[in-house]
């Protein structure tokens, strides 16, 4: 009974958008299938956003397929999930430091990448293949294996007998130190990325350039760059989405620092300290999904474009 | 296009020389005035108890503009240098950066790992092999493993199968469609830590007399008149059950990038076909996977890195010691950071990279296809 009527609630965002229009050429097999793959997908979702918006103990008593059986009952819903998740201290603060580490961690690494990409792809110097391979390859490096020796460069730097490799500079517990490591975690796809979008450009428009006495700075700048928005902007994205939903490196770098800490390790502890409860979780996560949820969805265009440039000519 | 410096021959010995300590000062010169600027503007920062939004501000306009301004600065200098250093040198301040970032925060932990996995527990005396030995004969290891290459042929294949089928489907929906694609890549812009909360509403289970069972398959289960499992208890199903999350997250990535190739097939190649009889399946089969197929190959390659990497799902859903839901990245965690032991997580590490490495030269070498025919 309740999962049936689960399915039959949630595809209404689905078929209002195609209310009133011609019917597509696709058929009603083609329809049929979209729909269920869609309900699919979203199902679990969905139970989680209605839950968030469920009394603590209906949560905990009974599935959240029920409200569809009354979903007008308004004792059945509140929001008093968000207000305590909200209220449960520095939820504020946090979305900021959120953002204090999330922005620089996404442009340092574009902006680094994207020359080091046009170099890849334009400019002739020794080594420049084997340099590319080394980089892509660091692709596969588990960030897990990286954290334990950055940590200790960060508390205690590096040396060869006297000569200082890497000064210490106590830059535990700082944003410093995650943007650091997020951009060097960063930097192997966006170099494979833009390489592969920036390398695709018709290599006759950069010949021109050079005819006309541009020097590669200028081509970089007025040319390479403007062209290459949607690779830009889909590595952006996916770099945005990772640092923010990001709950490991933060751990490891800000976690000792009350005052630096992000959403992620907020909701962790908000975790920890209220135990299971679940409802209280919900409205968390939801908080937690907002911005990459805009963000991703106000830039999605870019994101194909930039993705496929270099793969789909095949 | 060849290698060679440009003016590689007419450059005398001690050119070369000076030369090389031109490149390397141009390579190392951006990163460390570039930490040094973030660094001074964030301690100034920091001593001055600045608020959150303007630290924000702030850091994007010194990360931004900085770094950007850096870049400039250092090609400007370049140009002051002898003509016949000069376009040996730049190269090596574009790609330079880079470079030393990653030599710093990558190549250095690699090595360092490499080390440590050769080291006893407290990476005090020397192992020798004894960890690799432990890697390939622990009980849990060998599930680890088994499990992990589980994961790498399940996520793509059954990721790339529903992500083509939706994405060709999808591209006969007249209306809808970008809706319907938006709504399969949603789970891309949820954390792992909030997949988990999602998934646990899905697989829950409550012995009776601990609560009423709110995961949606056990209500499903008991909709049917039947009796609520646990789930994530059944060996070695349970598997599955985290595969589908991870399948459930990376399906809207596959479905997207082939949806845009399907689109980039010329639309004269299909009419010609349909017009000559083709079926809408032999369209798909005969046409649409052939073109695409490089597109599918970079797709798939991405999600057999991903699932060898695969740690937080297996992580957060609980237990996999217990559950026999262990995978190689997980189990390298587990000894590193909860046990302790350097040198066992360290081999854990070391096999695991030596694993992706074929990947990635199979992958290199198909780049380098593709750049010829540029």
């Amino acid at each position: 009974m309740s999962a049936v009527d689960a399915v039959r609630v949630v595809p209404g965002t689905e078929t209002r958008e195609r209310a009133g229009g011609p019917t597509g050429g696709g058929g009603w097999f083609v329809r049929i299938m979209i729909l269920v793959v869609v309900v699919i997908w979203i199902i679990p979702t969905v139970g989680v956003l209605i839950s968030s918006f469920r009394p603590p103990d209906l949560v905990e008593s009974t599935g959240w397929w029920t409200v569809f059986a009354h979903p007008f009952r308004l004792a059945e819903w509140t929001l008093q999930n968000y207000r305590s998740a909200l209220s449960t201290g520095g939820f504020g603060n946090a979305f900021l430091n959120s953002l204090a580490v999330t922005i620089p961690s996404t442009v340092i690494p574009i902006t680094i990448a994207a020359f080091a990409a046009y170099a890849f792809s334009w400019m002739t110097f020794r080594g420049r293949h084997i340099m590319f391979v080394v980089v892509v390859g660091l692709l596969v490096v588990p960030l897990q294996m990286a954290l334990i020796p950055i940590l200790r460069l960060y508390t205690g730097g590096a040396a060869v007998g006297t000569l200082v490799l890497f000064p210490d500079l106590n830059l535990g517990g700082t944003f410093l130190a995650v943007w650091l490591a997020h951009t060097a975690f960063g930097l192997p796809l966006a170099v494979y990325l833009l390489r592969n979008y920036i390398g695709s450009l018709p290599s006759s428009l950069i010949e021109s350039a050079k005819i006309d006495g541009a020097d590669h700075f200028t081509i970089f700048w007025r040319l390479i760059v403007p062209l290459s928005v949607p690779a830009l902007a889909a590595f952006a994205i996916f770099q945005f989405l990772w640092v923010w939903n990001d709950l490991l490196v933060a751990y490891v770098f800000l976690g000792g620092t009350p005052q630096n800490r992000v959403l992620t390790i907020a909701l962790q502890q908000l975790v920890g300290a209220r135990g299971e409860n679940w409802e209280l979780l919900t409205a968390a996560a939801f908080i937690s999904m907002s911005l990459p949820l805009v963000v991703f969805l106000s830039l999605q265009r870019y994101f194909v474009r930039g993705l496929t440039a270099g793969s789909v000519k095949g | 296009m060849s290698d060679e410096v440009p003016d590689g021959a007419r450059i005398s010995r001690g050119a070369t020389l000076w030369l090389s300590l031109l490149r390397i000062l141009g390579a190392v010169a951006i990163p460390i005035l570039a930490f040094v600027l973030l660094w001074g503007t964030f301690d100034y920062l920091r001593n001055a108890n600045a608020n959150r939004a303007l630290i924000v501000v702030v850091a994007v306009a010194v990360g931004v503009g900085g770094i950007f301004l850096l870049f400039w600065a250092m090609n400007r200098v370049v140009g002051l240098l002898p003509a016949r250093f000069r376009e040996g040198v730049r190269p090596y301040v574009f790609v330079g950066p880079c470079l030393v970032i990653l030599s710093v925060f990558l190549v250095y932990p690699v090595i360092n790992t490499i080390i440590i996995s050769f080291k006893d527990a407290t990476s005090t005396g020397f192992a020798g092999l004894d960890n690799y030995r432990f890697v390939f004969s622990d009980h849990d290891m060998l599930t680890a493993i088994r499990n992990t290459i589980g994961w790498i042929v399940l996520v793509p294949l059954v990721a790339v199968i529903i992500g083509l089928s939706f994405a060709t489907l999808a591209d006969r929906l007249r209306r809808g469609e970008a809706l319907a694609k938006s709504l399969i890549f949603l789970p891309m812009a949820i954390s792992f830590a909030g997949a988990s909360v999602v998934w646990d509403f899905v697989y829950s289970f409550r012995p009776q007399g601990f609560g009423s069972n709110i995961g949606l398959l056990n209500g499903i289960m008991l909709g049917l008149g039947k009796n609520p499992v646990p789930w994530l208890d059944q060996k070695p199903w349970n598997n599955l059950l985290l595969v589908v999350i991870m399948v459930w997250m990376q399906t809207g990535f596959a479905m997207v990038i082939l949806s845009a190739a399907i689109k980039a097939i010329p639309e004269g190649i299909i009419e010609a076909a349909r017009i000559d009889g083709a079926s809408e399946l032999q369209v798909f089969r005969r046409i649409t996977v052939p073109t695409i197929l490089p597109t599918i190959v970079v797709v798939a390659t991405y999600m057999v890195i991903n699932a060898m990497k695969v740690f937080d799902i297996v992580f957060v859903m609980g237990n996999p010691e217990g559950r026999g839901t262990e995978v190689i990245a997980e189990r390298m965690i587990a000894w590193f950071f909860i046990r302790g032991n350097n040198g066992r997580g360290g081999a854990i590490a070391v096999v695991l990279f030596l694993a992706i490495i074929p990947v990635m030269i199979w992958n290199i070498r198909r780049f380098r296809e593709q750049e010829a025919i540029r």
